[in-house]
């Protein structure tokens, strides 16, 4: 009996040896050591056995049951990381596919530079301050130093209404009255944002209604070095620290000395090509000294209070910062567009 | 404005090359925009000196085989004489004459050189070869204006009125750069070429050189043959007359036509091109009458002279003008008339009963002062700007009336052969005291931030022709008379600031960081709740756009289904439209959005969109309208984009009942807009809406703050409309932003997340099919209080299982205590009240 159990030992070891998978392994574990297995088989049989002999043989099986249960287990632990190994194999993926797609929203491109200039000047205490499109002839010019007839209203290519004195306003310019007469004798740091509309025939250039961002800034001691200072640190904060401006007399009727700044020009880093005219510098914005009489409609006394204003077409500097050669796609609502920024 | 620089030259010296002065005008505030060469290196076509000469013509023979050409003997400065052969038909005439003692003249251009083809239509080059013509070589060629890029003229050669001796390169004769300068409105007095050197002497420190004033004057004086009345100082400050007598029409010379070309004038005679030519000069418009006409006018009205008088329109008047419209005054026109009636629109053009004509003999010269802003508005009303009215309309100082006078008639004088009558009759009753600005070194440095002396300010404005006085550490600047932009007061001291930092240099003004104090800070909770709405819009998937603002009635009516009536409230309508597409500001933003969604159906299988913007409501004449925000959404297409992974539809090829999207969709998205604002109590009730699919459409409202706004599936009626394929719906949805944002709780408490595992339970209900689903969502909330933490509709069937006229709506139920494990029988208890309550008042049956 012995040695048959000893056969037994051998064969199941041998036959355990071969097994590569689940199935075979409980069909193993069945037929040696299971309830019904050859090993409690050989348990039942120690009734043939001398009572001498039986100890013995009891010890021997029960070292042989554990033995092989020991195998049993070593055994489906190799064949189980075998069989993972397996299944992932065939579950390897072509990652290589397109992805699920998802809808993604964006911000319009005017809204995204609008917020990066709002942010800009949030930094340095300038708070955003809206007011309407349509304006009184009154806020839009003549407060402003423009009065009626005056040559400089040339400048301004103006929508009027079939309503006496009422205007699309030209310019974010009459927010600075409005702001001026809100907060007076407070000092100021606004920004001005909104839309404008010109009398121009839609080109690639120009756009009958325009995003333009004007600043207002109203104190006891603001100067023209100041403004340039002010402005130049905007212009290095949104086009990069290394960028060049450069400021050159020009004239508002509501600024006194006025400027208007340009950058060193951002496709030809200054060299010269055909956005710039070849000069390496585009203009991106008018600015000035307050102009005492516009100070004083605001309610500020000249004498004491000195203040600067800028003003900026927000489109004309996407078109810049991005390389946009047609400011007709701004409201063209064309998603082939749209969906670059 | 045009500036050549040989013209420029004659005021100033210029020394240093043309790039660099247009650069440094730029900086001083005179644009440069262009720079045209001409003849010299930046050319389009340069005349090299070795190639391009002044030629002398010594004699012109017959050629020996060819009756249309002629053979010119030519001296071109290498001490030997050349023969050319030509066909220029203006050398015939000088056929066989002895031309020893007429200096004729003309370009040469050596064999070799490149030139312009004058045959060829534009401006193509070639260049010059010699070759023989009929027998005889022809080496070297005289030009046209075509071939040298001058003009487009090729009629015949260029004969040149110049001393200039043969050989002399062309470049020294015809070469120029002409500067395009951009001139603000303030640059009112560099409107001239003195004008614009005086700048540039005081931005270089070179020396100004003004045109000579002087002016031989004999003969009965002009008091004598004219009267001048001005009626309104205010009109007309000053007006001179100037009578000019004997002279001869003819060609003005040379040098003048040229140089009123370069500024783009055209030449006519030379008693029209002297006033062009000295307004261009100084900057002053002038005007030439026909003395003998006015004369006769007179004398016809029993005058024995005549009377000029300056006024007011008066109603009913008219006059041909120059141009030979005949037009009818406005009353803010102002007139030079005669006891005629008008002969002049003041500033602006002359009538054409009295102008210069071939047989004038005797001129009256009108140089005047007008007032600006007049002029200005009746150019605009006339459609008349002219290089005169748009220097009036800017302002001229008067003072330049007398000096552009003199100098006008003089050289009518000189180049018409005329005298000029002694006395200038002169109205300048009104002849003020010249402006004084004042400026201290303290308030320079308050405006510019740099600190000048008093003395170094001086030196600035001294080179601007300012005379100044130091009085108390103020410096006083009489303004000069030939500017009328300098102010007094606290408006002169910024002037002066700026004509300062200007002559400094804006350049060398340092950039410093505000030290002022910082205003008070206010939070714009409008901007800040407007832009977290676009956030969570575009968390939920949708493109921002932004349209036109400007639209039409008859554009907005497409919102409605064919013959509808049009909105019949009040648009804010333009006064001078630009286009017939704009004529209006919007009272609705679904028109561009519709346009948008259908448009980019075209070529995407799924488009959602939002726009954030005014609209323009008009209350009652004579006040601004109303500009309420609006919010509109708009989505058609395909739910789920196309790919390998499922989903139907390809660009431009939306079908019908493949997963489009519907009123769900859109309803999901102001959801997550309501929900991501904490908005509570917001119902959507059925609407009717003519630009909506009627039972697809809903009245959005909020418990506290009303109607919010209106969303549904467009009428498929509108939405063909804009193109829509027939069958896919377009969805859009328009609110009230200023309301749903009003609509935002002040804050909202935030719950603790629970500790206690929830317990679930599904009911599924019958009931009528025309019970809105949110009756019974809100009696089961009502019913299950503070423990039901949640409620979810997650199947709605109607049916074969079910009779006719009823709807089953299947809930799970989310039950959930903050302090304890609720039981079974708790929660059953609950489900059981929630049950009975919706058999009761709403005769729901609980399904099995
Ligand atoms: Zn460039």
């Amino acid at each position: 009996m012995l040695e048959q159990l000893e056969q037994l030992r051998l064969e199941a070891l041998e036959k355990l040896a071969a097994i590569a998978d689940g199935e075979a392994l409980d069909g193993w574990e069945k037929r040696f050591i299971g309830r019904k297995g050859a090993v409690t088989e050989m348990t039942r049989r120690v009734g043939e056995l001398s009572k001498d002999e039986r100890p013995e043989f009891g010890r021997r099986v029960n070292e042989i049951k554990q033995a092989l249960s020991a195998a049993y287990e070593a055994r489906a632990a190799t064949v189980q990381s075998a069989e993972m190994e397996r299944r992932l194999a065939s579950g390897a993926l072509d990652v290589s596919l397109p992805g699920r797609p998802k809808l993604l929203g964006r911000l319009h491109p005017s809204t995204q530079i609008l917020r990066d200039i709002f942010r800009i000047w949030g930094d340095m205490g300038f708070q955003v301050y809206r007011s309407p499109d349509v304006e009184t002839d009154e806020n839009n010019f003549q407060l402003l130093n423009i009065p009626p007839d005056h040559p400089a209203r040339d400048m301004w290519a103006t929508f009027y209404t079939t309503r006496e004195g009422i205007i699309l306003r030209t310019h974010t310019s009459p927010g600075q009255i409005r702001a001026m007469r809100q907060y007076c004798p407070e000092p100021i740091r606004v920004i001005l944002p909104g839309m404008c509309y010109r009398y121009e025939q839609v080109t690639a250039r120009h756009e009958t209604q325009f995003y333009q961002v004007e600043g207002l800034a109203v104190g006891n001691q603001i100067t023209m070095s100041d403004l340039k200072g002010t402005l130049s640190s905007f212009t290095r904060r949104l086009f990069g620290p290394e960028r060049e401006t450069r400021f050159r007399p020009s004239y508002f009727p509501f600024t006194e000395p006025s400027a208007e700044m340009d950058v060193e020009c951002i496709l030809c880093e200054g060299k010269g090509c055909a956005v710039c005219k070849q000069t390496g510098w585009v203009e991106i914005l008018g600015c000035g000294m307050v102009h005492p009489v516009v100070l004083q409609n605001g309610g500020y006394d000249p004498a004491k209070y000195t203040g600067f204003a800028f003003g900026m077409g927000s489109e004309r500097i996407a078109m810049l910062k991005y390389g946009i050669n047609d400011i007709r796609y701004f409201w063209s609502n064309d998603l082939r567009f749209l969906e670059q920024f | 404005m045009l500036v050549p620089l040989s013209w420029l030259k004659e005021c100033v010296d210029v020394p240093f090359s043309v790039t660099e002065l247009a650069d440094r005008m730029t900086l001083a505030g005179l644009e440069v925009e262009a720079v045209q060469y001409i003849g010299v290196p930046g050319a389009d076509l340069v005349w090299d000196p070795a190639h391009f000469v002044v030629a002398r013509i010594v004699e012109v023979r017959h050629h020996p085989a060819a009756d249309r050409l002629v053979l010119a003997v030519v001296d071109y400065g290498t001490g030997q004489l050349e023969t050319l052969v030509t066909g220029a038909p203006n050398l015939f005439p000088y056929l066989g004459q002895d031309l020893g003692r007429v200096d004729l003249k003309s370009p040469m251009v050596l064999e070799g050189a490149t030139i312009y083809d004058g045959h060829q239509p534009g401006f193509v080059k070639t260049t010059l070869r010699g070759r023989p013509v009929r027998g005889i070589m022809n080496r070297h060629m005289l030009c046209s204006e075509k071939e040298l890029g001058i003009s487009d003229e090729h009629e015949g050669i260029l004969l040149l009125e110049t001393h200039t001796a043969p050989g002399t390169p062309l470049q020294d004769v015809l070469g120029d750069a002409v500067l395009d300068v951009s001139l603000t409105p303030n640059l009112a007095r560099c409107q001239s070429i003195l004008g614009v050197a005086r700048e540039v002497a005081a931005m270089t420190g070179q020396s100004l050189r003004c045109p000579p004033s002087e002016v031989l004057m004999q003969g009965l004086p002009a008091s004598e043959a004219v009267q001048v009345e001005i009626w309104d100082l205010s009109l007309c400050p000053r007006f001179t007359a100037t009578l000019i007598r004997n002279v001869t029409i003819g060609p003005s010379p040379q040098w003048m036509q040229r140089r009123l070309r370069l500024v783009g004038m055209r030449p006519i005679s030379n008693i029209v091109d002297v006033t062009n030519y000295v307004m261009m000069e100084r900057g002053q418009p002038l005007h030439a009458f026909d003395y003998d006409l006015l004369l006769d006018r007179a004398r016809r009205s029993g005058d024995a002279l005549p009377t000029i008088v300056v006024r007011a329109a008066q109603p009913g008047e008219g006059m041909t003008s120059l141009d030979g419209v005949a037009r009818l005054f406005n009353p803010f026109d102002i007139l030079i008339t005669d006891s005629g009636g008008p002969i002049g629109i003041a500033g602006v053009m002359g009538g054409a009963d009295t102008e210069v004509h071939d047989g004038t003999q005797n001129v009256l010269l009108e140089a005047a002062n007008f007032d600006m802003f007049h002029i200005r508005r009746t150019s605009q009303a006339h459609r008349l700007p002219s290089e005169a009215s748009v220097r009036f309309g800017r302002g001229i100082h008067p003072a330049e009336a007398l000096r552009a006078a003199r100098r006008a008639a003089e050289l009518m004088r000189t180049l018409a052969g005329g005298t000029v009558a002694r006395g200038t009759v002169d109205v300048y009753p009104g002849q003020s005291e010249p402006v004084v600005a004042t400026i201290n070194p303290d308030q320079v440095e308050r405006s510019l931030g740099i600190r000048l002396d008093a003395i170094q300010i001086i030196d600035l404005l001294q080179a601007l022709q300012f005379e100044c006085r130091l009085v108390d550490g103020v410096v006083h600047a009489t303004v000069p008379d030939h500017r009328v932009d300098i102010g007094v007061g606290l408006v002169g001291t910024a002037d002066l600031a700026e004509e300062i930092a200007r002559l400094y240099g804006y350049q060398h003004i340092p950039e410093t960081e505000m030290g002022d104090r910082l205003p008070p800070l206010r939070a714009n909770v409008a901007l800040e709740q407007e832009e977290r709405t676009r956030d969570l819009l575009v968390a939920a998937g949708l493109q921002e756009i932004i349209s036109t603002r400007l639209t039409t009635p008859e554009s907005e009516a497409r919102i409605l289904p064919p013959g509808s009536a049009p909105d019949d409230r009040p648009y804010l309508t333009l006064a001078n439209p630009i286009s017939q597409d704009k004529t209006t500001m919007r009272h609705t933003l679904l028109e561009t959005m519709m346009e948008a969604v259908a448009s980019n159906l075209r070529h995407r299988p799924y488009v959602g969109l939002f726009e954030i913007g005014s609209v323009y409501l008009s209350s009652e004449e004579g006040s601004l309208p109303e500009e309420p925000q609006r919010l509109v959404l708009g989505m058609a297409g395909q739910r789920e984009p196309s790919g390998w992974l499922g989903g139907s539809g390809r660009a431009g090829r939306v079908l019908p009942d493949e997963g489009t999207l519907g009123f769900f969709d859109l309803k999901g998205i102001i959801e997550a807009l309501t929900d991501g604002w904490r908005i509570r109590g917001v119902r959507y009730e059925p609407v009717l809406n003519p630009s909506f699919h009627p039972g697809r459409a809903a009245r959005i409202s909020q418990t506290d703050r009303g109607y919010l706004g209106i969303a549904g599936e467009v009428h498929p009626a509108v939405a063909s409309r804009f193109g829509m394929p027939p069958g896919v719906p377009l969805l859009a949805a328009e609110l009230d932003l200023d309301a749903v944002l009003d609509a935002i709780p002040t804050r909202s408490a935030v719950r603790p997340v629970p500790l206690f595992p929830s317990v679930y339970r599904d009911i599924a209900l019958v009931v009528a099919d025309d019970l809105p689903a949110a009756t019974v969502q809100q009696l089961i909330a009502q019913t299950g209080g503070q423990l039901l933490a949640d409620i979810r509709l997650f199947d709605l069937y109607r049916g074969e299982q079910l009779p006719a006229g009823k709807k089953s709506l299947a809930y799970a139920l989310t039950f959930q205590a903050s302090d304890r494990t609720l039981t079974d029988e708790e929660v059953n208890k609950l489900r059981d009240k929630i049950v009975r309550r919706l058999e009761r008042e709403v005769g729901a049956q609980l399904r099995a």
